[in-house]
C-alpha cells in the first residue's frame, strides 16, 4: 500500500471520464482548485458554471438544471455545503432532483486549515434527508468509480472527499465498487471494524495490529453511509458477534450512528464507536489530529478489544 | 435569442383582450376566495396582488401546453413565492393543466393542490416552492439549462417583496447577470407588505429599482393591476435580450377584495363567511 492519493483527486478523474455524457455539467463556488473540478472546467468551460462564492445559489441552479434533465454535479468544502442545507434539503432532496454535491475537505484530517474548515456533521445531517445518497469513499479509485455511477442515479447524493492523501487500495479491483455495498477489504471472526473514509486505511492498520496479538478482525469499507449495507452489518454480526465503527466526524449521527440504529432494531451485537468525542478541531497535521481527536489506529485496537470484551 | 417573433401561441387566446383578460383575473379571485374560505388557512392577500400579472403571462406570454405539462421545451414559470400558490393555481385551473374540481383539494390531505406549489403534485408547476428566496436560483439552472441546449425557452420567476429581504436572492442576482442570462426574467411582486406587518416597518429596502440596476438588470416598473401596463411590461421582460430583466410590478396586497385590501391582517388568514359573502358579492359572483 505504498501508493498514496487523495480522494478529491478520484473526483476530478471522475467529471473527466463522465464528460463524455452531454447531459453532465459542473458547478463551482470559487474552490474549483481544491475540490478538483478545476480539470473539467479547463476541458469543458461551457458545461462549468461558476457561482461565485455563493453556495445557497450553486445548489438550486444545479437543482433548476436537474429538473430540465441536466446531470449537475457541484461541489465546494464540506463544511460550505452545510451553509446552503436548507436548500439541499428544500430545492433538491424534497423533489428528488439528482443534483450530485461533492464536499472536499472533510473531517478533522483536513488538517492545518482549523476547525473552521473540519467538518465534522456533515454525514450526519444529510443523512437525515430523505431521497439522498450519502458517501465518504476511503481512496483515490472508489471515489472515481462511484462518483461515476452517480450520473445514473435518479436521487440527489452528498460524498464527503478528503484533503489529505490516504493509501490507494482498490487499483483494479474497480469491480467491487457498487453504491450501497460495503467492500470486506479483510476477514476475520472475532470483530467487525467498519469504516468510512480516511479511517478505512487506519482500521487496516488497526486488523494488522490486533493480528500480532492473536484477533483476528474483519474490515469493512463502508463507503455509502445511506441506503446503508444491512445485510452485510447483519453478517458482520453473524460471523464476528462484536462491532467497531470507525469515521473522521462527530460520533453523533454519522458512521457510527448509521450502525447503532440498524443493530439496536434489527439485531444484537456489541457496539464500539470511534469518531470525533463531540467536539470541534483546531490546526495541526493530519495525521496529528486524527491522534488529538482519538481515532487514530491504537485507538481502534483498543475499543475492538472492548468489543470483544463486552459479547455475552 | 428571444423576441415576439418566437412567440407562436399554443395555450390561451391568440389575441387575448384586455378586457378578457380582466375577466380571466375576476374568476381567478372568485377560485382564490373560494380556496383559502374552505380551507380556512392560507394565502389571499399576495396570490389577490399577483392575479393579474399570472392572468397576463399565462394568456398572452408562456409557451406552453396544458394537456402536456412536462413538455421538455416549455417556458418555464418558477412561483418563488409558494405560499401564494391559490393564484397560482386558480391560473392553472383556468388555462387547463388542472380542473376546477381539483382546486377543492388546496390543503386537503393527499389533494394535489398542496399548501405551496409543489412541482411533484401539481400539473403545471415547476418548482417546489414554500422557503423564500430560493426561486430565482433555481429559475437561474433553468435558463442555463434552456441556452445550453440552444433553446428559446423563457423562465419566469415570480419574487415577492418581502422576499428579496432573503440573502440569497441576491446571489442568484449577481450570478445570473454575471452570466448575461437574457432568458432569465422576473416579475416582482411589490405589495409592501409581508407576514408580520408592512416591509417598511420589518425591513426597509430603500430603492429596489436602483438595487437591480446595480446589480445589473434590465428593469421596468409598472403598475401592476393595470392591464395594459402588464401588457407593455411582459412585453418589456420579452424583447430586453441583453441579460436578466425584471419588472417591478407595484401591487396591493388583497386586491380587489375591500376589507382585505392593503390589509397585513389577510397576507395569511381565510375569510370568515361573512366576509366571504361580501368577496362574493364584490367580485360580481352574487347580488348584494
Amino acid at each position: 500500500m505504498s501508493k498514496m492519493g487523495a480522494t478529491r483527486d478520484g473526483y476530478g478523474e471522475a467529471l473527466l471520464q463522465l464528460a463524455s455524457n452531454p447531459k453532465v455539467v459542473v458547478l463551482e463556488a470559487d474552490l474549483g482548485k481544491s475540490t478538483k473540478s478545476l480539470h473539467f472546467r479547463k476541458a469543458h468551460p461551457e458545461r462549468t458554471v461558476s457561482c461565485g462564492i455563493g453556495e445557497q445559489n450553486m445548489l438550486l441552479v444545479g437543482a433548476g438544471l436537474a429538473a430540465s434533465g441536466f446531470i449537475p454535479f457541484a461541489s465546494t468544502f464540506a463544511i460550505f455545503t452545510e451553509r446552503a442545507f436548507e436548500q439541499m434539503r428544500n430545492g433538491v432532496a424534497r423533489p428528488n432532483l439528482p443534483v450530485h454535491v461533492c464536499g472536499s475537505h472533510g473531517g478533522t484530517h483536513t488538517g492545518t486549515d482549523g476547525s473552521s474548515a473540519q467538518s465534522i456533521e456533515d454525514l450526519a445531517i444529510y443523512r437525515t434527508l430523505p431521497n439522498v445518497i450519502v458517501m465518504h469513499p476511503s481512496d483515490t479509485v472508489s471515489t472515481r468509480e462511484l462518483t461515476i455511477q452517480l450520473a445514473a442515479s435518479s436521487s440527489p447524493s452528498y460524498t464527503r472527499t478528503a484533503r489529505n492523501k490516504t493509501p490507494v487500495l482498490y487499483e483494479g479491483r474497480e469491480e467491487e465498487i457498487k453504491i450501497g455495498k460495503g467492500i470486506k477489504l479483510r476477514e476475520g471472526s472475532d470483530v467487525a471494524i467498519i469504516a468510512c473514509g480516511v479511517m478505512v486505511s487506519q482500521s487496516l492498520k488497526a486488523a494488522e495490529a490486533l493480528e500480532a496479538e492473536g484477533i483476528r478482525a474483519t474490515v469493512v469499507d463502508m463507503h455509502t453511509l445511506k441506503p446503508l449495507d444491512a445485510d452485510l452489518i447483519n453478517e458482520l454480526v453473524s460471523t464476528c458477534g462484536a462491532l467497531v465503527t470507525a469515521e473522521d466526524h462527530n460520533i453523533i449521527g454519522g458512521l457510527g450512528g448509521a450502525v447503532a440504529e440498524h443493530v439496536v432494531s434489527n439485531t444484537f451485537a456489541p457496539l464500539e464507536r470511534i469518531g470525533v468525542h463531540d467536539r470541534f478541531g483546531e490546526s495541526g497535521q493530519a495525521d496529528e489530529m486524527l491522534d488529538v481527536m482519538r481515532i487514530s489506529t491504537p485507538y481502534i485496537v483498543a475499543a475492538a478489544k472492548r468489543a470483544i470484551a463486552r459479547k455475552p | 435569442m428571444k423576441g415576439h417573433q418566437r412567440r407562436h401561441k399554443i395555450a390561451g387566446d391568440t389575441m387575448a383582450s384586455v378586457e378578457e383578460l380582466e375577466e380571466v383575473a375576476r374568476r381567478c379571485r372568485v377560485h382564490i376566495v373560494n380556496m383559502v374560505h374552505r380551507a380556512q388557512a392560507g394565502h389571499p392577500g399576495g396570490s389577490l396582488s399577483e392575479i393579474d400579472l399570472l392572468a397576463a403571462l399565462y394568456k398572452t406570454q408562456l409557451r406552453i401546453r396544458p394537456d402536456e405539462p412536462k413538455w421538455d421545451d416549455r417556458d418555464r414559470f418558477i412561483l418563488s413565492k409558494g405560499h401564494a400558490s391559490p393564484g397560482m393555481y386558480a391560473i392553472l385551473a383556468e388555462m387547463g393543466f388542472i380542473t376546477v374540481e381539483d382546486l377543492k383539494s388546496y390543503r386537503v390531505l393527499g389533494g394535489i393542490c398542496q399548501g405551496h406549489v409543489d412541482m411533484k403534485w401539481c400539473p403545471g408547476v415547476d418548482f417546489s416552492a414554500g422557503s423564500l428566496g430560493m426561486g430565482l436560483s433555481f429559475g437561474m439552472g433553468s435558463a442555463i439549462a434552456g441556452r445550453l441546449e440552444n433553446s428559446d425557452r423563457q423562465v419566469y420567476v415570480m419574487l415577492g417583496d418581502g422576499e428579496i429581504q432573503e440573502g440569497s436572492v441576491w446571489e442568484a442576482a449577481m450570478a445570473a447577470a454575471h452570466h448575461e442570462l437574457g432568458n432569465l426574467n422576473v416579475i416582482l411582486d411589490r405589495n409592501r407588505i409581508q407576514n408580520d406587518d408592512f416591509c417598511e416597518t420589518q425591513m426597509r429596502m430603500f430603492d429596489i429599482p436602483a438595487k437591480w440596476r446595480s446589480f445589473g438588470w434590465n428593469v421596468k416598473e409598472i403598475d401592476g393591476h393595470d392591464m395594459n401596463e402588464i401588457l407593455d411590461g411582459l412585453n418589456f421582460l420579452s424583447t430586453s435580450n441583453e441579460g436578466p430583466s425584471i419588472l417591478i410590478a407595484h401591487t396591493v396586497k388583497g386586491n380587489g377584495i375591500s376589507y382585505m385590501a392593503d390589509n397585513p391582517a389577510f397576507h395569511g388568514a381565510a375569510p370568515n363567511d361573512e366576509q366571504y359573502r361580501q368577496a362574493m358579492i364584490e367580485l360580481g359572483e352574487v347580488n348584494a
